[in-house]
């Protein structure tokens, strides 16, 4: 009698959970579902579609002709694509290191006990909030190789003329000072937050040890803040990865040094909207997607040699 | 001791005041230029304070292009893209933090994928999207990529996570539906989060170039980034207006930074440290 009761009372409370989680089923997939679906139509979809166009060349009246790999073909013979991905990897390979660098080592110095935090903060963040259009034409016109402050700067010292934004071999290098410039306010609040999670004991102890501030940064900061560093170093990279506004903005359709400047996603931009074929600018997209995949698994995989979890 | 810690602390404030200015120079310069007259910026050596103030830049500026369509497009865009955003984001995120539903993480894969593909890869299928809808050259056309957003669910899901179990709890057995919880409960709980997502998607919507490059190419459908762009199409070589244009393109951002800096800059550290 007693058993038969218990056994009732435990079904019925399955029961009650039964229709509980059906009900929690319920509001998840109502909950998800504006998310979900406008992921899979701008994004899943998208993407499924520029691979396909990838493969296919874009005709008159809008109507695409599968080609087969004829724009993959192409793309490896086209010295322009051959010419952006050296710009774009070379872009990232200087931008990223010397702009985490810089990052880091002004987030060093405002973590110590100093006044006016706040302010340079806000003063190293500005850029970030700027719009790119305004910030590459100012650039350009600290540039400008007749009028430009940073050849009359150095005309003082005997320099002449030097053209920041025409000449094939500065060129990048100009661009990439503006790419670095802009975004060490957004990577420094990133790891000052990271350096500021680090407990303060742990450099009370290494005083009492002894240990120099060189030695501290190597002992303590960069292994804890390393997690962080590797977020950072991740996100600018891939953003790196992905450069088009300052190039844009910075280098005219015709000056000489495009060659050498140009990026797969100007390019993309440039087949895409411009000459409107679209099945060649989607290859080229796919490109940059595969080096950005590799590139992300290198990362995965050195990331064990260097990121310290705690 | 003492004396050394004290000149420590001189040289970094001399290191970071030095950044500061390299930081300001390119504002300051842009500030200078924007109130001189053509010949005078052209000048070598150039002056440091305008000869004579020329204000009428700024107005000049302001006429040849629609100025206040760019600002009202700009704030109508970052509108729609905040609250689409934010409310679709944190119901998403909500759900996948809080609830068990089967499929939950094929679903949630959804979101890892979009995150980890670079934004080119979706451009030309939305643009498609957007002209087949007839809808190229609208709000609209700014506002759809933005609408939803896997960066945003991921961040708040982490939010949601954090959030002790007692008080859903509590909340269920008052006979709360999930509903109510999320809305009544978990928002007012998770409003950092809300915030830090809304200064996110406000600051890289405004930024953004591309996008509204290629779907509004009629000049009174730009926001202020796009518009901006066109005026150095049209008036390469004028210095002192581009620089004008300039301003009056990022001053309202700028000012609005450094009235909420705080929350800018707290907003901004939540998104690297919870990722």
């Amino acid at each position: 009698m007693v058993i038969e009761r218990n056994t009732r009372k435990v079904t019925k409370g399955v029961k009650k959970t039964n229709r509980k989680n059906l009900s929690d089923y319920g509001w998840a997939y109502l909950m998800i579902a504006p998310t979900i679906l406008g992921l899979i139509v701008l994004n899943i979809w998208p993407l499924i579609q520029t691979c396909y166009l990838s493969f296919t060349k874009t005709s008159g009246f809008g109507k695409n002709q599968w080609v087969g790999l004829d724009n993959y073909i192409r793309m490896f013979s086209d010295s322009s694509v051959m010419h952006a991905v050296i710009n774009t990897l070379e872009y990232t390979v200087i931008s990223v290191p010397v702009g985490v660098i810089i990052s880091l080592f002004i987030a060093v110095l405002l973590n110590s006990k100093i006044k006016g935090k706040t302010i340079y903060r806000t003063i190293y963040f500005l850029p970030m909030v700027s719009a790119p259009a305004a910030i590459a034409m100012v650039w350009r016109w600290l540039y400008s190789s007749d009028y430009g402050l940073f050849n009359y700067l150095l005309s003082l010292v005997g320099i002449s003329g030097v053209k920041w934004l025409t000449d094939p071999n500065i060129a990048l290098i100009s661009v990439i000072v503006v790419g670095i410039w802009s975004t060490i306010g957004y990577n420094m609040v990133i790891l000052l937050a990271g350096l500021q999670e680090i407990p303060k004991s742990f450099y009370e102890a290494a005083d009492i040890d002894g240990a120099g501030p060189i030695r501290q940064f190597f002992a303590i900061t960069f292994p804890l803040v390393s997690p962080t560093m590797f977020f950072v170093v991740v996100t600018t990279m891939i953003s790196s990865l992905q450069v088009f506004d300052y190039i844009f903005m910075m280098i005219d359709k015709t000056n000489i040094a495009m060659e050498k400047t140009q990026s797969l996603v100007y390019l993309f931009y440039k087949y895409s909207f411009i000459t409107n074929d679209k099945g060649y600018g989607s290859a080229i997209v796919m490109l940059l997607l595969i080096i950005i995949l590799i590139i992300t698994v290198v990362q995965l995989k050195l990331q064990k040699k260097w990121v310290h979890y705690q | 001791m003492k004396e050394s810690l004290k000149s420590k602390k001189i040289i970094i404030h001399g290191i970071l005041i030095i950044g500061s200015l390299a930081m300001l120079l390119p504002f300051i310069w842009m500030i200078i230029t924007s109130l001189k007259n053509l010949t005078e910026s052209t000048q070598v050596p150039p002056t440091i304070i305008p000869r004579q103030f020329k204000f009428s830049n700024y107005k000049d500026v302001w006429d040849l292009l629609p100025f206040g369509r760019f600002y009202l497009n700009t704030i109508l865009m970052l509108i729609f893209r905040i609250l689409g955003s934010v409310f679709f984001s944190a119901m998403a995120a909500y759900a996948f933090a809080r609830i068990k539903f089967p499929g939950k993480n094929f679903f949630f894969m959804i979101v890892l994928i979009q995150m980890m593909i670079p934004g080119q890869l979706f451009i030309i299928p939305q643009y498609n999207i957007v002209s087949k809808l007839g809808l190229l050259n609208t709000i609209s056309a700014l506002v759809i990529p933005g609408i939803v957003s896997a960066f945003g669910t991921f961040l708040l899901r982490q939010f949601f996570i954090g959030i002790p179990n007692e008080l859903e709890e509590a909340a269920i057995l008052d006979g709360c539906n999930r509903w109510q919880i999320f809305w009544k409960i978990m928002m007012p709980l998770t409003r950092s989060g809300l915030i830090a997502l809304g200064i996110f998607t406000a600051l890289f919507a405004w930024k953004d170039l591309m996008w509204p490059l290629i779907v509004n190419v009629s000049i009174d459908k730009m926001p202020l980034s796009s518009g901006l762009a066109s005026l150095q199409g049209q008036y390469s070589t004028n210095f002192p207006q581009l620089m004008a244009g300039s301003m009056i393109a990022i001053w309202p951002m700028l000012l609005l930074f450094i009235i909420f800096q705080r929350q800018f800059i707290e907003g901004i550290a939540s998104t690297g440290s919870k990722s």
